[in-house]
């Protein structure tokens, strides 16, 4: 085996396949991750002793999710694979991990960033409660705990998720009362061209919407949450349409807007960052061959730029390749070609997936004073445009100055809306507000974590 | 009250554990928010106004989880899994 340390942060579909392409060289890896068990997140597996077969879990995906896991397991014996780790700082040649309450730093040669994504979030009143959990945490809870977040529960806001996990709460028996999708009929009439090029997904999302409906599920377009009522936890839930406000008694809401990039370990690395209108986010800049602005980093997956799990596929094995071409080690060209053609194509089709469920691009301008913007620190919306109107146009001026972004979750909840509020109550662009800062730990570490400790 | 919903893998071994002194059960493979949230509606309260908090990402992203258990130690609920013989006692959170 080759004595070049590659390290690879991340295994899901990603990581998994960037660990595989180097192995196949002779190149073992240090894979790491967090997660308990490999797979990221769509392919994420249930502790040991559930039995729930693959198709129960992952539906059409479930041939995927088995070729990834089996994948993993196969390499686990042969390359340094270090679950239940993280990553929490990194620099030009070090990382620095906890796993099991140990710290340990770990040098490297080559590093694949392949941090996937989380929830993308925009705060609505009530969105603290108990109760309330993003899509993505719906899924998890269902998938990984064989739990509903609640029951009756309704589900809101927009991207592909919506649908999907509506679709697999009914399913695992479920009331699901409705879903409200942010994004109009006609918006999903237009993406239709763009959808088109990739007919397998855009069949999966109409079917799981068709199944809904012809199961008596109520789905609802063009519906904006308004609020989600409770005392001590979710009651009801008050959404608008066409100018007139509805509301639904449920137990549980499930929502978010899509999806962001994990990109806080480019940032500590120094990864140049650059503005990608279809993300609406700051994103490391990486080439179609996965290289980052630095020599010995590579990008894979969703940590840089939304794309899906077929894609992070892709892009993994191409990370991977490029990885060994600057070792010096020959790779077959014509894969790597194919790989970056199957990822352009990809890419044309997430342009449509972005106009079948639009940024709801009002939503600062309605959010009130008094809505809880920043949920780590208790931060409302009136205290970030005052810092605004002070003239604290950059996000981390304003961080700096009314500590939005600056709790424990590091901006991940509430980043994106604090971006809206400032480019609505500066007139600026949401592309001219400034980047907000990844810092270490990019995650609270357990021995330094909350306001006494 | 419970705040989730079991609807699988019903079938698991129990788990003994504690919650707030008073016996309580989960199942093998729960994390702790399930296990807790399958007993009671919350976590936790907030740490600047005491208002109740039960997680919101369960993928370790929005820290809103943190709980202390009784060996000292603080953790994520929703990434540490339950062990026989855990003991937590709900944080109350700071009141306003
Ligand atoms: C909750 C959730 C559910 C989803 N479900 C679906 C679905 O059902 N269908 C679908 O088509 N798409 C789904 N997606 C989108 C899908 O997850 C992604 O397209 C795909 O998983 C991307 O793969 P990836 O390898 O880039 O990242 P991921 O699969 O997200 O894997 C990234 C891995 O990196 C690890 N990691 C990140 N940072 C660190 C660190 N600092 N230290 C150590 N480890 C780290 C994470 O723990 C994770 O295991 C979902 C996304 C989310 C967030
Ligand atoms: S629920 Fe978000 S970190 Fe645990």
């Amino acid at each position: 085996m080759n004595s070049t340390h590659v390290v690879i942060v991340g295994a899901g579909p990603a990581g998994v396949r960037a660990a595989e392409t180097l192995v196949r060289k002779g190149v073992a890896p240090v894979l790491i991750d967090e997660g308990m068990r490999a797979g990221g997140q769509i392919y994420r597996q249930q502790p040991q002793g559930f039995s729930r077969p693959a198709k129960a879990l992952y539906g059409f995906e479930a041939s995927k999710a088995n070729a990834i896991h089996v994948c993993a397991e196969d390499l686990a014996s042969q390359i340094d694979y270090r679950p239940k780790t993280l990553v929490w700082n990194a620099n030009a040649d070090t990382l620095d991990l906890l796993c099991d309450d140990r710290f340990e730093q770990l040098g490297y040669d080559r590093l694949i960033v392949a941090t996937g994504a989380t929830d993308r979030v925009l705060p609505v009143p009530g969105w603290t409660l108990p109760g309330v959990y993003t899509l993505g945490a719906a899924q998890i809870a269902l998938k990984f705990q064989g739990c509903a977040i609640g029951d009756p529960v309704v589900f809101a806001g927009t991207g592909p998720l919506l649908y999907l996990v509506a679709y697999q709460y009914a399913k695992a028996g479920a009331k699901v009362t409705a879903v409200l999708d942010e994004a109009g009929f006609s918006d999903q009439c237009r993406a239709l061209p763009g959808l088109l090029r990739q007919p397998s997904t855009l069949a999966k999302g109409l079917y799981y919407r068709a199944w809904l409906l012809a199961n008596g599920v109520r789905v609802e377009q063009g519906a904006s949450l308004v609020r989600i009522d409770g005392e001590k936890r979710v009651a009801s839930v008050a959404w608008q349409q066409g100018g007139v406000e509805h509301s639904l008694p449920c137990s549980a809401v499930g929502f978010s807007y899509a999806l962001r990039s994990e990109t806080q370990l480019a940032d500590l690395l120094g990864c140049e960052f650059v503005w990608s209108p279809l993300n609406r986010a700051w994103l490391p800049r990486r080439d179609a061959s996965g290289r980052s602005s630095l020599e010995h980093v590579y990008l894979a997956g969703d940590g840089a730029g939304i794309m899906g799990a077929d894609a992070a596929e892709m892009a993994g094995e191409r990370a991977a390749l490029a990885v060994l071409q600057d070792m010096g080690i020959a790779v077959d060209g014509a894969r790597a070609e194919k790989l970056e053609r199957g990822l352009a194509q990809i890419e044309r089709f997430r342009d449509g997936l972005e106009h079948a469920f639009p940024f709801p691009e009002g939503w600062a301008a309605k959010a009130d004073d008094a809505l809880m913007l920043c949920r780590c620190e208790e931060i409302r919306v009136g205290q970030l445009r005052d810092v605004v109107r002070a003239g604290a146009v950059d996000i981390n001026r304003a961080k700096a100055l009314c500590r939005v972004g600056m709790g424990r979750c590091q901006g991940r909840m509430c980043g994106a809306a604090a971006m809206e509020i400032i480019a609505c109550e500066s007139g600026l662009t949401i592309d001219s507000v400034g980047r907000l800062r990844g810092q270490a730990p990019i995650k609270p570490l357990p021995f330094a974590v909350g306001p006494d400790a | 009250m419970a705040l989730l919903k079991r609807l699988a893998e019903l079938d698991r071994p129990q788990v003994d554990f504690v919650l707030d002194g008073q016996p309580a059960i989960a199942l093998q493979g729960d994390t702790l928010l399930t296990a807790l949230l399958c007993s009671v509606d919350a976590l936790k309260g907030s740490d600047f106004s005491a208002e109740p908090r039960a997680g919101f990402c369960l993928m370790g992203a929005c820290q809103d989880c943190w709980v202390r258990l009784e060996d000292g130690r603080r953790v994520r609920a929703c990434s540490t899994l339950i062990e026989p013989g855990m003991q937590v006692t709900r944080e109350p959170g700071r009141q306003p």
